[in-house]
C-alpha cells in the first residue's frame, strides 16, 4: 500500500495500519464484548469463573506465548488456519485479517471487563420497571441498560483501542512484518530502530506517546465529569 | 350462584410458591373498581403477591384473569411476558431514568403500549399529578416527593388495566408523604382504572382504599369491603394500637366560631375539628378504637363532643389488658379499645345499650 498523501512521511503506512486495525477490533470487540460481558455479568454459571480466567488471560500470558499458539492455530496447517484456506484461498497467519483475530483476542479484557463492570453496577431494578412499563428484554437492555453504561462503553472502547494500537509481540508473532498488510506502528518503530533511523523512530515513538496520554486523559476527563451529578 | 362473572368483573388471582421456609398461597377474587389495600406486617408477603401479579416473580404455580381475559393459567400453559401485561407498577422508590428527563421518562411507557386509545392522556396525567414545571428537568434535581409522583404518572401513562401500588409511600418522610396522598385521592376519585395498593400503614389504607385484604405469613386472613374488614375482631393484624373503624359522613353544618364540622352518619351526627369542606361535601371518617369510651348513663358534664347510643355487638374474647368491642351505631360499625377490667367492671354484654364518647378525625380531603 502506498503511503497516503497528507501523512506522507516514513512511518503514515504502518500508523495509518495501526489505526485501521484498531478501529476494526474496537468495533469488533464491542459486538462480541457486549453480549459476553453481559452474560458474564448475570449468570450463575459455573462456566463463569473459568470464562472470565480466560478473558483475562492476554493481561497476565506474555504476548509471544500468544502469538506462537495463535500461529500454530491460524496457519495452514492449524485447525482455524486450514479451515480458512480452503474457504478463502488464502492463509490466515501474515495477513490482515489474521492480525484482527488476533487482536480481538490479545485485547478481549480490555472491553470485556470494564462493559462487565459497568452491567455489574447496573440498578436491577431499573430494567424492572422498564419491563412493567411495557419492554421486551432487548428493548429494555438498549433503551435502559446500554444507555446507563456509557461510561463502561467509553472505557471499553477506549481501553481497546489503544491497547491494540500499540500491540507489538503478537503482531510479530502472527502477522509477521508486511508494509501495508501487517506492519504495524510498533514493528515500524522495532525496524527504524534496528535499521539506526533515531529520528523516524523518535517521530513515530512521540505520535505513540502523545496519543496513548491524550486518550487516557480524555477519559479521566471525561469519567470525572459523570460522577459528578 | 353460577354466571356472575360476566356481571360483575373481578380480578381474579390465585398464586402457591414456597421460597425458602416462607410460602404463599393466595386465592382470590378482587373487584375491578376502586383501591383494594393489601395490608399485613412485613413479611407477610405483600410485595411478593404484587410482583407474582406483575410477572415479575415467575417460580410457583398461579392463575390471574382481568374480568374473562385470562393472562396467566400455568396449569394450561398460558402466560403472557411481563411488558405484554397491561400492568402498571409503581414501586417504593421511583426508579425513574436518570439519563432520561421528565417527559421522556412519562413517554417511555405511553410509547410502548399496545392500547389503541390512552386510557390516561398524557395531559391529563401531567395535570393530575401537577408536573408541567417539572418536564424538562433530570429526575437527580427532583425532590422525592415529586420523584414518586413522576413515577406513578408514569405507570399510569403506559395505560394499564391494573396499576399495581407497592408502598409508595415508604420511602418518603411525612412531610413529603402529606405532598402526595392529595394526589392519590385525585386518583382514587378521577380515574377508573382499579389499583391494588400495599402498605403496612393502616391510616394510608383506610384513607385510600375501598377493598380491603389482609395478609399474614403468606395467607389472606381477611378480605371484603374497607369498612366491614376493619371491624372484625377475629384479625390479629388488625386488632392492635392502631385499630379503628372508617365511616362516611356528609357535612350538615360548618361551626365557623368553633373551627368544628359537623357530620351526619346512620348513627346521628359527629363534630370534627377544622372547617373540612362545604355542607353536602361527603367525607371519610377515621375513628380510632382507643379514641372511644363506653358509659352507662349520659355524664352531666364531659369534654367529649361525640356521645352517641351505641349497641355492643361483640366483645373479643381476650386475655391481656386491653380488648376490642365492636358497636353499631345506625347502620355503621364502630371499634371501642377499653380495658378488661373496665369490661368486667361494667358487665357489658352483647346487646347491650350505652353511649360512646366518640374522638373522629377526618382523613379525605
Amino acid at each position: 500500500m502506498s503511503e497516503i498523501g497528507l501523512f506522507s512521511f516514513p512511518g503514515a503506512g504502518p500508523l495509518w495500519l495501526s489505526v485501521r486495525l484498531a478501529a476494526v477490533t474496537t468495533v469488533l470487540l464491542v459486538l462480541i464484548g457486549t453480549p459476553l460481558a453481559w452474560w458474564l455479568s448475570r449468570t450463575a454459571s459455573r462456566w463463569k469463573s473459568p470464562l472470565e480466567a480466560i478473558v483475562a488471560l492476554p493481561i497476565v500470558l506474555p504476548p509471544t506465548v500468544m502469538g506462537f499458539y495463535l500461529l500454530v492455530v491460524m496457519g495452514p496447517y492449524g485447525a482455524i488456519g486450514r479451515w480458512w484456506v480452503e474457504l478463502t484461498g488464502e492463509t490466515l497467519t501474515f495477513s490482515f485479517a489474521g492480525l484482527v483475530i488476533a487482536s480481538c483476542l490479545y485485547s478481549l479484557p480490555f472491553a470485556v471487563q470494564p462493559l462487565q463492570n459497568a452491567f455489574e453496577s447496573l440498578d436491577k431494578r431499573n430494567l424492572e420497571a422498564a419491563w412493567t412499563l411495557g419492554a421486551s428484554r432487548i428493548d429494555a437492555f438498549f433503551t435502559v441498560a446500554v444507555p446507563q453504561s456509557s461510561r463502561g462503553f467509553l472505557n471499553a472502547v477506549v481501553l481497546a483501542f489503544a491497547h491494540t494500537l500499540g500491540e507489538f509481540g503478537v503482531v510479530l508473532m502472527v502477522g509477521g512484518n508486511i508494509p501495508g498488510e501487517t506492519r504495524t506502528i510498533s514493528i515500524a518503530i522495532y525496524d527504524q530502530v534496528e535499521s539506526l533511523n533515531y529520528g523516524v523512530a523518535h517521530r513515530l515513538s512521540a505520535i505513540l506517546l502523545l496519543f496513548a496520554f491524550s486518550v487516557l486523559l480524555l477519559m479521566f476527563v471525561i469519567n470525572r465529569r459523570w460522577q459528578q451529578p | 350462584m353460577n354466571a356472575v362473572t360476566n356481571s360483575n368483573p373481578t380480578v381474579d388471582i390465585r398464586y402457591a410458591l414456597r421460597l425458602g421456609t416462607f410460602a404463599l398461597d393466595i386465592d382470590v377474587d378482587i373487584p375491578m373498581h376502586g383501591i383494594t389495600g393489601i395490608f399485613g406486617e412485613s413479611g407477610s408477603g405483600k410485595t411478593t403477591l404484587l410482583r407474582c401479579i406483575a410477572g415479575l416473580e415467575t417460580r410457583g404455580t398461579g392463575r390471574l384473569a382481568i374480568g374473562d381475559d385470562v393472562w396467566l393459567d400455568r396449569s394450561r400453559n398460558i402466560s403472557r411476558p411481563i411488558h405484554e401485561q397491561e400492568i402498571g407498577y409503581v414501586f417504593q422508590e421511583p426508579r425513574l431514568f436518570r439519563h432520561l428527563n421528565v417527559r421522556r421518562n412519562l413517554e417511555y411507557g405511553q410509547q410502548r403500549t399496545t392500547m389503541k386509545i390512552d386510557r390516561v392522556a398524557f395531559n391529563q396525567a401531567v395535570e393530575l399529578f401537577d408536573l408541567q414545571h417539572l418536564l424538562d428537568r433530570s429526575p437527580a434535581d427532583l425532590s422525592g416527593g415529586e420523584a414518586q409522583r413522576v413515577a406513578i404518572a408514569r405507570a399510569l401513562l403506559r395505560s394499564p388495566r391494573l396499576l399495581l401500588m407497592d408502598e409508595p409511600l415508604a420511602a418518603l418522610d411525612s412531610a413529603r408523604k402529606n405532598e402526595i396522598l392529595p394526589f392519590l385521592d385525585r386518583l382514587h376519585n378521577e380515574l377508573k382504572i382499579p389499583i391494588i395498593y400495599v402498605s403496612h400503614h393502616i391510616e394510608e389504607i383506610c384513607r385510600l382504599c375501598d377493598h380491603l385484604l389482609v395478609l399474614q405469613n403468606g395467607n389472606v386472613v381477611a378480605e371484603g369491603e374497607l369498612q366491614a374488614v376493619l371491624v372484625r375482631l377475629d384479625v390479629p393484624t388488625l386488632s392492635d394500637e392502631e385499630a379503628g373503624s372508617v365511616i362516611l359522613g356528609s357535612i350538615k353544618h360548618v361551626d365557623k366560631t368553633y373551627d368544628l364540622t359537623h357530620l351526619a352518619f346512620s348513627g346521628g351526627e359527629l363534630l370534627v375539628p377544622g372547617c373540612i369542606g362545604q355542607i353536602g361535601d361527603e367525607r371519610r371518617l377515621r375513628i380510632r378504637a382507643s379514641d372511644i369510651s363506653l358509659c352507662r348513663q349520659r355524664p352531666d358534664s364531659s369534654t367529649m363532643l361525640n356521645i352517641l347510643p351505641a349497641v355492643i355487638e361483640e366483645i373479643q374474647p381476650a386475655s391481656g389488658p386491653m380488648l376490642l368491642l365492636r358497636l353499631r351505631l345506625g347502620s355503621d360499625r364502630m371499634l371501642a379499645r377499653i380495658t378488661r377490667r373496665s369490661c368486667d367492671k361494667l358487665a357489658l354484654r352483647p346487646g347491650d345499650e350505652l353511649l360512646a364518647q366518640i374522638k373522629a378525625v377526618a382523613i379525605r380531603n
